[in-house]
């Protein structure tokens, strides 16, 4: 653990060699060890790259009215008959560019799963860690209502919050924030396993001596809490939020399949796939199937580097 | 064990109240009651007259009050978008996502059970790598992509299987309606039931697996060996008997989280349930029907919780001596 909150440390507190000491360190070792974690790495980083990129790597602009044209429609891929060079993956019923729109929808798939992670991430630790630092009434409120939402699965508890938000937002309104509300509605599914886990390894660094230390020279609780317990406790936090990533790529995907996540105007890989689900019948299976393949290679390959991770980390595995 | 029930009876009495409380909010707070009701044309006088009709200027606890009574009566009201009660709405849905839900949890026990039971006895055959892989498959992918390719392969390939509905159903004495008793009504049930098992029947078997993994090991299982008992009454007499409570808790468990988890499964085979219901209602702000339901889901979840509690405290002698107290 120690070698990864040198990792998380800014550059600047860093003695030199740092590349060295990544090198040698024990978690660079177990990732060399393991074909599995680096394929899933290369994979993971190219697809990444791929969607940050899109902009510049799609053959096609998907969402420029003037340049996409309902002629193109509907062409298969372009090694099986009838396709045309220019789209690789084929085209959509609007003309669209199969390929450039899982790019751009990749991108918006992602930026949703930080983001809600980040959140999730954010509420968790923080409640967290004040229910394990304060303790006594304020922690069993947190812990009760950690209890209640760990009763329902995640899914419904986004799919309530997206409800909600539309009965307040209005429908015109919804169409801006949607993005938004997914972060949101799906941040708040998750934040309870942070919270728990946070909390737990709060009361064991709570009762070690720096703590001890720093509450004598006087430093107000929250100083203790984010600058001193904090970094000690973030190694098991880091492997949830890997594998919740991959967890809320597919809950955003989910929702957007259902109709309830991102519309079809900017889609990302759910709403893709739902697009393409209309036409699985009429014979176009690669409106549907490439997005669908692409989503599951993304959290196949986030949750093969969070079980990576999360061995790596666990001393009782060494 | 009487005080350990009443203890988990009080937490999960409290658990309904929270979550009835959540409900309310959302059905007092999100949009206006009244106007769902009544007309654009409808005159302020004729609103404040339903308004009170309605009781919704009375205090909220007595408000929350009578959501509560009204709840435990089945009275939700009636559906802003359909026009009908939702209580019946639910009760014509509830069969079909119960079928489903049970249906599925069979098969994950019927399938789940047996491969944990193989890759925990053979880890290194080639059969259970493959069996792992397809379980890690079963956990990455997506339910409603699972379910996208199953109807590819199954309906649109070979034509084999029905892709959407459940089929001819039978009414049973006017309360229940079933599939299972007709030919369409059977095949209709194959894929949505795989698609929401697949999930749970990995989960099933990475625990027998684990579980056989680490029983295997023990001392006892060593000297039934050395007594030289077949290896059937030592793999299956000995071993597996003792993975199962941990097996029927998960199980258990899981059977709110399928329910919960056939939204997915309905939308993707448009099968007539509560969660298309409660879908549909999601995306038209439905608040009755949306309210109605999370009291349902919750009411099951601790319904199957509590009953799991109780049976584990009776299955498990070390819990009922080293003191039932959680």
């Amino acid at each position: 653990m120690s070698e990864l909150t040198e990792m998380v440390e800014t550059p600047a507190d860093v003695p030199p060699g740092l590349a060295r000491r990544v090198i040698d360190s024990d978690l660079f070792y177990s990732f060399r060890r393991s074909p599995l974690t680096m394929v899933a790495a290369l994979v993971t980083v190219i697809l990444v790259l791929a969607a940050l990129l899109a902009p510049w790597i799609a053959p096609h602009d998907p969402f420029d009215p003037a340049k996409i044209s309902i002629m193109d429609s509907l062409y298969p891929p372009v090694w099986s008959d009838g396709g045309q060079s220019g789209f690789l993956l084929g085209t959509d019923n609007q003309g669209r560019d199969v390929f450039s729109t899982i790019l751009y929808g990749m991108r918006i798939s992602l930026a949703v799963g930080f983001a809600s992670v980040v959140l999730a991430l954010f509420i968790g630790v923080t409640l967290g860690l004040i229910a394990g630092y304060v303790g006594g009434a304020v922690d069993s409120i947190i812990m009760r209502v950690a209890d209640v939402q760990l009763t329902f699965p995640a899914i419904l508890t986004a799919l309530i919050i997206d409800g909600v938000a539309r009965g307040i937002a209005g429908p015109r309104a919804y169409e801006d924030i949607v993005f938004w509300v997914l972060v949101l509605s799906i941040g708040l599914s998750f934040w309870v396993q942070y919270a728990r886990t946070v909390r737990g390894s709060v009361l064991v660094e709570a009762n070690k001596e720096y703590v001890l230390a720093a509450r004598l020279i006087g430093l107000r609780p929250a100083t203790i809490m984010f600058r001193h317990v904090l970094p000690n406790v973030l190694g098991p936090v880091l492997v949830i939020a890997t594998i919740n990533l991959a967890l809320a790529i597919i809950t955003e995907a989910t929702l957007s399949f259902l109709g309830v996540g991102i519309p079809p105007t900017q889609p990302s890989l759910g709403t893709l796939i739902r697009i393409g689900d209309d036409f699985l019948f009429s014979g176009e299976w690669w409106i549907t199937i490439f997005p669908g393949a692409t989503l599951a290679l993304l959290a196949l390959a986030v949750n093969l580097l969070g079980d990576w991770l999360r061995d790596a980390l666990n001393p009782k595995l060494r | 064990m009487l005080a350990f029930a009443i203890r988990r009876l009080i937490q999960a009495i409290g658990v309904m109240l929270v979550v009835a409380m959540i409900s309310f909010v959302m059905f007092r707070f999100v949009g206006d009651p009244v106007s769902q009701l009544v007309g654009n044309d409808t005159p302020p006088a004729e609103r404040a007259q339903l308004r009170k009709e309605l009781g919704l200027d009375d205090p909220i606890y007595v408000q929350f009050a009578r959501f509560v009574d009204k709840a435990a009566h089945f009275d939700f009201g009636i559906s802003y978008q359909i026009k009908q009660p939702v209580s019946t709405l639910i009760a014509q849905r509830l069969p079909a996502t119960l079928e489903l839900s049970i249906v599925s949890a069979i098969l994950a026990l019927v399938v789940g059970m047996p491969m944990g039971v193989y890759t925990g006895l053979y880890p290194h055959s080639w059969l259970s790598r493959l069996f792992l892989a397809i379980s890690l498959a079963g956990i990455s992918l997506p339910t409603f992509l699972i379910g996208i390719l199953l109807i590819f392969i199954f309906s649109v390939n070979f034509g084999m299987l029905p892709s959407f509905g459940r089929g001819d159903v039978v009414s049973l004495g006017g309360y229940w309606t079933t599939g299972l008793l007709t030919r369409t009504g059977l095949q209709s049930i194959i894929l949505p039931s795989i698609t929401l098992g697949l999930f749970q029947m990995t989960l099933i078997m990475r625990l027998v697996r684990g579980e056989m993994l680490e029983v295997l090991r023990t001392d006892y299982i060593k000297f039934a060996r050395a007594r030289g008992l077949s290896r059937r009454a030592i793999n299956f007499g000995h071993a597996l008997k003792n993975t199962l409570v941990p097996v029927i808790t998960i199980t258990g468990l899981q059977l709110g989280s399928i329910i919960a988890f056939s939204i997915i499964t309905e939308t993707v085979f448009q099968w007539p349930g509560m969660g298309l219901l409660f879908l549909q209602a999601v995306q038209n702000v439905d608040i009755p029907i949306m309210a109605a339901y999370l009291l349902l889901i919750a009411f099951l979840f601790t319904l199957i919780n509590f009953i799991v509690d109780l049976l584990y405290v009776a299955v498990d002698p070390r819990i009922r001596i080293g003191g039932a107290k959680a």
